[in-house]
């Protein structure tokens, strides 16, 4: 056998742009066992029910990560929502499908560009960022901000988006699909992303459902599910499939977050398709009490929110079980056995999101 | 800003914040704003580091990366505090694991508010931080005659 020693990796790390500790367990260049050790990004989030009120939270669970900031203010608002018993206005759940599958293409966009950094691929990289500005133009001319966008309140949506910005909408889709062309051309035929993407980090199926992998993680493993499917929202009344690719490595990882842009595309169209006119928010009355759970779908995957309201303004509990959370123990699973060199490509894969994680 | 003395390499890390100013400092170097043209790179390398780009409101188990990190970059330097986390604690102020700003636990020239940061904002701040830097730079050379 040949000698164990131990390579530390992060918190600070070029390829990171979020703070996480591994302690590397090698045999030579082979990787036997990974440890992760967080709490870099911890500041204790979920305490904060205990000085804001139910209404104000809004704003601290957007702040929970920046970059699924929307769906955070969403499950949320949803979870607070469905104790109360409100019944949101239909404008405003098609809103906020759209404004969620905005930040998802946002998402994929960021994430395509950081693992062609991470394969040194650096015009690549650049190409996913260039075009990810155009849907950033958009969530500012839309909501106002660029990362933070402050749209969900609890019964409904601050902003409305009027037919013009719709128009608008509609047409930075097309060019960014257009533009887009190019991109997947190369993600998935170039020879050197190929070389560095296909049958590294292999996840089984068995595997995947086994060690709670959920997201493009568990779909890039042949598992057909998506949380959208439980039609929350808007998303009843559109048509979701869930898109699957049956390899279970990085190549295929990077597949299903490629179609899962498309997807995002159609499903914007399909919404300022059938957007009723109408009002965007309902009254807010009474503070909330009993609780309930909210599942919905992350960028990075599942996301559940639970809240436990006593009938006073300060909630009791609110609780947030992330993707990345549920996706590390994959994560250290297809560590094992991979080259040293693989490591930071292997850790982009699962897209973690480190301040969802530690909150 | 005049003529820029010299092509500064930047490190950016992130004191437990919520993301949004980091992605926003990634953002600077993308076709849009584009900081390489001044010559400004980012490394991930604290002792080829000039500036140092810092990000949320400093907890206890990043304290001791962030002095560790600042003690490895070469004199002169310059602390750029990005987001208002940075600056005072922001929305996270009231956490209990927060310290509540960069300048509690190192030295920071430059404070860039915002929430998160906008790119043009960060870019103004690098700017700022580049005189600084000429200054501190004249200051050493004075001083060693």
């Amino acid at each position: 056998m040949a000698k164990r020693s131990i390579v530390p990796f992060g918190p600070q790390h070029p390829v990171l742009p979020e703070p996480v500790h591994l302690d590397l367990v090698l045999e030579d260049e082979t990787v036997v066992g990974a440890v992760p050790s967080i709490g870099y990004v911890h500041r204790g989030l979920e305490s904060l029910v205990k000085k804001r009120d139910f209404k104000q939270y809004v704003y601290i669970a957007e702040r929970i990560c920046g970059i699924c900031s929307c769906g955070h203010g969403l499950g949320y608002c949803m979870a607070v929502e469905n104790v109360m018993g409100i019944e949101v206005p239909d404008r405003a759940r098609y809103l906020r499908v759209i404004w969620v599958e905005m930040s998802r293409i946002h998402s994929h966009l960021l994430w395509l560009g950081l693992l062609a950094d991470a394969l040194g691929f650096e015009s690549l990289f650049m190409e996913s960022w260039r075009i990810r500005e155009k849907i950033l133009d958009m969530f500012d001319e839309t909501t106002g901000g660029r990362i933070i966008h402050s749209v969900n309140k609890v019964g409904g949506v601050q902003k409305d988006m009027d037919s013009s910005m719709l128009r608008h909408l509609l047409e930075t889709i097309k060019d960014i699909e257009r533009e887009m062309k190019p991109l997947v051309d190369t993600f998935l035929q170039d020879y050197t992303v190929q070389s560095r993407l296909k049958g590294t980090g292999i996840l089984k199926k068995d595997d995947a459902i086994l060690l709670g992998a959920v997201g493009p993680m568990l779909r890039a493993s042949g598992v057909e599910y998506d949380t959208r499917l439980l039609g929350y929202g808007a998303y009843k009344d559109l048509s979701v499939e869930p898109i699957v690719s049956g390899d279970g490595d990085s190549y295929g990882r990077c597949e299903v977050r490629l179609k899962e842009l498309f997807q995002s595309f159609d499903l914007i169209r399909e919404a300022i398709g059938k957007i009723p006119e109408g009002d965007i928010q309902t009254p807010v009355k009474g503070n909330p009490s009993g609780e309930y759970f909210m599942r919905i779908e992350q960028p990075r995957g599942e996301a559940i929110y639970y809240v436990k309201g006593n009938g006073t303004k300060f909630l009791d509990r609110f609780r947030l079980r992330t993707p990345t959370t549920s996706n590390i123990p994959p994560l250290v699973e297809t560590l094992k056995g991979c080259q040293l060199a693989d490591v930071p490509v292997l850790i982009l894969t699962i897209d973690p999101c480190i301040s969802c994680t530690e909150r | 800003m005049g003529k820029v003395s010299k092509s500064p390499w930047l490190l950016h890390y992130d004191a437990s914040s919520c993301n949004g100013c980091d992605i926003e400092v990634l953002d600077c170097l993308t076709p849009k704003y584009d900081i390489e043209r001044f010559g400004i790179i980012n490394t991930g390398d604290p002792f080829q580091a000039d500036i140092l780009l810092i990000t949320g409101g400093v907890n206890s188990q990043t304290e001791s990366v962030v002095k560790q990190i600042y003690s490895q970059m070469p004199e002169p330097k310059v602390v750029v505090a990005v987001g208002i986390c940075a600056c005072t604690g922001g929305v996270f102020k009231e956490c209990y694991n927060i310290r509540g700003g960069i300048d509690t636990v190192i030295p920071v020239d430059v404070y860039v508010p915002g929430c998160a940061a906008r790119p043009e904002a960060i870019i103004d701040g690098v700017v700022k931080a580049l005189k600084i830097l000429d200054e501190k730079q004249a200051a050493r050379s004075k001083k060693e005659g």
